[in-house]
């Protein structure tokens, strides 16, 4: 009906899937995007390690074993990188989130970041240390 | 979706990215050195299987799990959009059931320790 009702419609271009590789930006976003894959990921080996831990010793240890597996490292190095982009530009999208108005002004964004870096290093050192990392 | 649905899907979406923001990176080197044969103590099993004992700590982990793959999931419905995937109902129930799944089994481990 709306179609004879207008002579000229508006039908909405469906995007190529690729124009993610259009501008750096939107790389970056898709970058930013696709460590869900990884943080996804990595969790769901947590709760099959939570799952091993449960169903004994013997299970748990052949856990750890196929840890070291050579896919396993490479993952995890992957992981790791993608998880740390997750959290710089988290962070560094504080400022936006959570924006602190004192009087007139409002707080710099470099010290609502950074106030969040302050806390991921507290909270990462501190946790290696209390799982005795070193 | 229902406009009134949206901050139930969201909440968690933002609490899980800020947690996993803050905790993601180090469980993963955490098990990194597992991996490369430097497993820190507390992965030990009777270190992790005492420390897995208490209620406070199983509380932590559901509360990690669920709401870093309620997270992942949400942001994985958005990209599958973004890319083109227009089935959205379908994505996002499919994605969502499996962080609840995982989180109820998470709870059920976690129920034997």
């Amino acid at each position: 009906m709306a179609e004879k009702m207008s002579r000229k419609p508006y039908h909405r271009e469906v995007p190529k899937a690729g124009w993610v590789f259009d501008h750096p930006r939107y790389m970056r976003y898709m970058a930013r995007e696709f460590t869900c894959l990884f943080i996804g990921g990595y969790t769901l080996l947590l709760v099959i390690g939570i799952g091993r831990l449960a169903a004994g010793r013997a299970d748990y240890e052949a856990f750890l074993e196929a840890l070291a597996s050579p896919p396993s490292i490479v993952f995890h190095v992957l992981a790791l990188g993608f998880a740390i982009y997750h959290s710089v530009t988290w962070f560094n999208l504080t400022p936006k989130a959570l924006p602190v108005q004192i009087g007139e002004d409002f707080m710099p964004d470099k010290v609502i970041a950074g106030a969040h870096y302050a806390v991921w290093a507290l909270l990462s050192v501190g946790i290696l240390f209390l799982s005795g990392a070193f | 979706m229902a406009k009134s649905n949206k901050p139930l899907v969201w909440g968690p979406f933002a609490a899980g990215g800020t947690i996993t923001a803050f905790v993601t990176p180090v469980l993963i080197l955490l098990t990194l050195l597992a991996a490369l044969g430097h497993a820190p103590d507390l992965l030990a099993f009777d270190r992790l299987h005492a420390f897995a004992s208490h209620w406070l700590a199983k509380l932590a982990i559901v509360g990690v799990v669920f709401l870093s793959l309620w997270s992942a999931a949400h942001r994985l419905r958005i990209t599958c959009y973004d890319l083109g995937v227009r089935a959205d109902t379908l994505v996002a129930t499919v994605l969502y059931i499996v962080a609840i799944v995982a989180t109820i089994a998470t709870v059920i481990f976690l129920w034997g320790i």
